[in-house]
C-alpha cells in the first residue's frame, strides 16, 4: 500500500478513488518530491482519465512525455513509458498516469478525453514513432514526411543518419 | 464567378510569423475555413542534444529556447533541477531571481507590444516599446554581461549579487516604463482603428480555452484566473503582493490589456522584491560535477508566454536520462485555427500576434 502523507489529502484521496475504482488497473504507485504517480494498464487508460476527468476534476493535460527504456540498467519488459502529467483547474493537484507500451504496440489516443493532446501525440509519433490508435491526424509534426527514423529513441545516433538531412 | 475554398500559403518567409511559421490557409473569399500551421523550420533537437550535456552545460541551451525571455527558460530548468538534486536556494537568490524573470517578463511584453501593433500597422509603438525595453537590455548587460541570451540564472541560484549601484539602477528604469507605458496605451486603447483590428476578433471562451490547454495570458484575457505565480508558487513569489489581471471576452483586445495590466504588476513585484531583498547568500553550495541519484520531476513556471514546464528523469550519471520540455508556445499555437476561423484573413496576423509566439520555444 502506497503511503501518501496526510498534509496532501487530496493526492490520497485521488489515490484511494483510482486504487479503489479501478483495483485491477493501477499496477503501482509511487509519491516521490511530492508527486504522485500511478502507472496503469495501457487498455484502460481512456476509463481512467475519463474518472478523473469526469468525477475528479482533472481538466487540463499539462504534458505528455515519452521515456525509452532501452539502455536502463534493469530494463522493464516495455521499451517506452508514456506519461500523463494531469492538472485539476482550480488548485496545486497534479497527478502523473504513466502507461508502459511495447515497440509495435498501439496506444489508445486521448484527445477525445484531453484536445490538447492533438499535438502532443503527433510529437510523440514523430520523434519515438508511437502510434495512437483514434487520433484524428496522426502526423509527424516536427519532421518531413519522409524523415527516416525516429530521433527521440535512445538507438538513433546524435549526429544523425547519412547526410544529416 | 465564385471563389470557394481557395488554399493560401502564408510563410515561412513572412514578416508577421515571428520566426519560421508556415500557415496553409484555406479561405472562401476573405473569411477563414482553415489554418494549418507547419512548424519545425527551427527545429535543433534540443531534447537529444540534452541528453547528451551536463545538467550545468544545459542551461546556456535554454536561453535560445523563447529568446525574447531567456531568463524564464533558464529559472524554469534551474528549478527542476534543484527540485530533482534537493537543493536549496539561499533566500537572497531566490529574490535576486524574481527580479531578473519579472524584469523579463517586462522586456518579452514590451517587446510583445511593438510587433502586436506593427503587425497591425501601428509602426511607433514599436519605438516606444523598443526604447523601454533596451533599457532592461542594459541592466542585463550590467548584471552578467549579455543581453538576449542571458544565461543569468544558474543551478543552485543566481551567479551574481545584486549591489546598491546596480538596485538603484534597476530602480531607475522600472520608475521611466509607466511613462513609456502610458504613450503605447495613449496611442492604442481608445484608437478606433486599432479597436476594429481587435475588437471582438479571434474570440476563445474560458471552457475552450482550457480545453486547448492554453495558457499565459492568452487564457487570462478569456477570465480564467490561472497563474502558477499564485496558484503553484514556486521561488518566494507566495510572499509577494499582486493582482492577476484578468480580461472577459477572451478577443485580440482582452489580450493586449491584460499584457499592459501584466507589465503595471511586474514593476510592482519587483519594486517589492528589490525593497525585501533579504542579506546573505545568493548560491547555494553545488558540487562542480552534479550527479543526481535516479528519480524523476516535473517542475513549472509562468513564464511571459505561457506556462513552461520541464520534466527531467535522472539516471545517477552528470547526464538526464531524459529532458521534456512543456513549451507554451507549442500548446497555445493549436488554438490558432480555433480562433481564425469565420474571421477575415486580414485578422489572421492580428490574431496570431496577439497569441505571443516564439518559433525558438515551439520548435525547441
Amino acid at each position: 500500500m502506497l503511503d501518501v502523507p496526510a498534509d496532501r489529502p487530496a493526492l490520497r484521496e485521488v489515490h484511494e478513488a483510482l486504487t479503489g475504482r479501478f483495483p485491477d488497473s493501477v499496477l503501482a504507485g509511487s509519491f516521490e518530491k511530492g508527486e504522485l504517480a500511478e502507472t496503469i494498464r495501457a487498455e484502460d487508460l481512456l476509463p481512467v482519465l475519463r474518472f478523473l476527468r469526469s468525477e475528479h476534476g482533472f481538466n487540463c493535460l499539462d504534458d505528455l512525455i515519452v521515456l525509452d527504456n532501452v539502455r536502463l540498467p534493469e530494463a522493464p519488459a516495455k521499451r517506452f513509458s508514456v506519461l500523463y502529467q494531469l492538472y485539476r483547474f482550480p488548485g496545486d493537484v497534479r497527478v502523473r498516469l504513466v502507461v508502459d507500451v511495447g515497440e509495435d504496440e498501439p496506444l489508445d489516443s486521448v484527445v477525445p478525453i484531453y484536445r490538447s493532446a492533438d499535438w502532443a501525440e503527433r510529437e510523440a509519433f514523430d520523434m519515438f514513432g508511437l502510434r495512437f490508435r483514434g487520433h484524428p491526424d496522426l502526423r509527424r509534426v516536427y519532421l518531413p514526411d519522409d524523415f527516416d527514423g525516429y530521433p527521440l529513441r535512445k538507438d538513433f545516433p546524435l549526429e544523425g543518419k547519412g547526410d544529416g538531412l | 464567378m465564385a471563389f470557394k475554398d481557395i488554399e493560401l500559403n502564408m510563410g515561412p518567409q513572412h514578416p508577421s510569423t515571428h520566426g519560421v511559421l508556415r500557415l496553409k490557409l484555406t479561405v472562401d473569399n476573405e473569411v477563414v475555413l482553415k489554418v494549418e500551421p507547419v512548424i519545425g523550420y527551427l527545429h535543433r533537437g534540443m531534447e537529444k542534444l540534452w541528453e547528451n550535456l551536463t545538467y550545468t552545460q544545459i542551461v546556456p541551451l535554454t536561453d535560445r529556447l523563447d529568446y525574447l525571455a531567456a531568463l524564464s527558460n533558464n529559472l524554469a530548468f534551474a528549478l527542476t533541477v534543484e527540485k530533482l538534486a534537493g537543493i536549496e536556494v539561499p533566500k537572497r537568490g531566490r529574490y535576486i531571481r524574481i527580479v531578473l524573470a519579472e524584469l523579463q517578463r517586462l522586456a518579452s511584453h514590451l517587446a510583445w507590444a511593438g510587433f502586436m501593433a506593427n503587425d497591425i500597422g501601428a509602426m511607433s509603438v514599436l519605438l516606444y516599446g523598443f526604447e523601454a525595453r533596451e533599457d532592461i537590455l542594459d541592466v542585463f548587460e550590467e548584471y552578467i554581461g549579455a543581453r538576449l541570451t542571458v544565461h543569468g540564472i544558474r543551478i543552485g541560484g543566481v551567479p551574481r549579487d545584486l549591489d546598491e549601484a546596480l538596485v538603484s539602477r534597476i530602480r531607475g528604469v522600472l520608475s521611466g516604463i509607466p511613462r513609456r507605458l502610458k504613450d503605447i496605451r495613449a496611442l492604442l486603447d481608445e484608437n478606433r482603428i486599432w479597436k476594429q483590428r481587435t475588437v471582438g476578433i479571434g474570440l476563445i471562451s474560458a471552457a475552450e480555452a482550457l480545453d486547448f490547454g492554453l495558457t499565459g495570458p492568452a487564457l487570462r484575457a478569456s477570465g480564467v484566473n490561472w497563474d502558477l505565480r499564485k496558484s503553484i508558487p514556486y521561488s518566494s513569489y507566495d510572499e509577494m503582493d499582486f493582482d492577476v489581471p484578468l480580461g472577459s471576452r477572451g478577443d485580440v483586445y482582452d489580450r493586449y490589456l491584460v499584457r499592459m495590466a501584466e507589465i503595471e504588476q511586474s514593476i510592482r513585484i519587483v519594486n517589492q522584491a528589490l525593497d525585501k531583498l533579504p542579506p546573505g547568500e545568493f548560491m547555494a553550495k553545488v558540487p562542480r560535477v552534479l550527479k543526481i541519484a535516479p528519480g524523476q520531476v516535473f517542475q513549472t513556471i509562468e513564464a511571459p508566454k505561457g506556462v513552461l514546464g520541464f520534466t527531467i528523469k535522472s539516471n545517477g550519471t552528470d547526464k538526464p536520462e531524459r529532458v521534456k520540455m512543456k513549451s507554451p508556445s507549442f500548446i497555445n499555437l493549436q488554438s490558432l485555427e480555433h480562433m481564425c476561423r469565420g474571421n477575415l484573413f486580414s485578422d489572421v496576423v492580428g490574431i496570431l500576434g496577439s497569441m505571443d509566439i516564439v518559433l525558438g520555444e515551439i520548435d525547441k
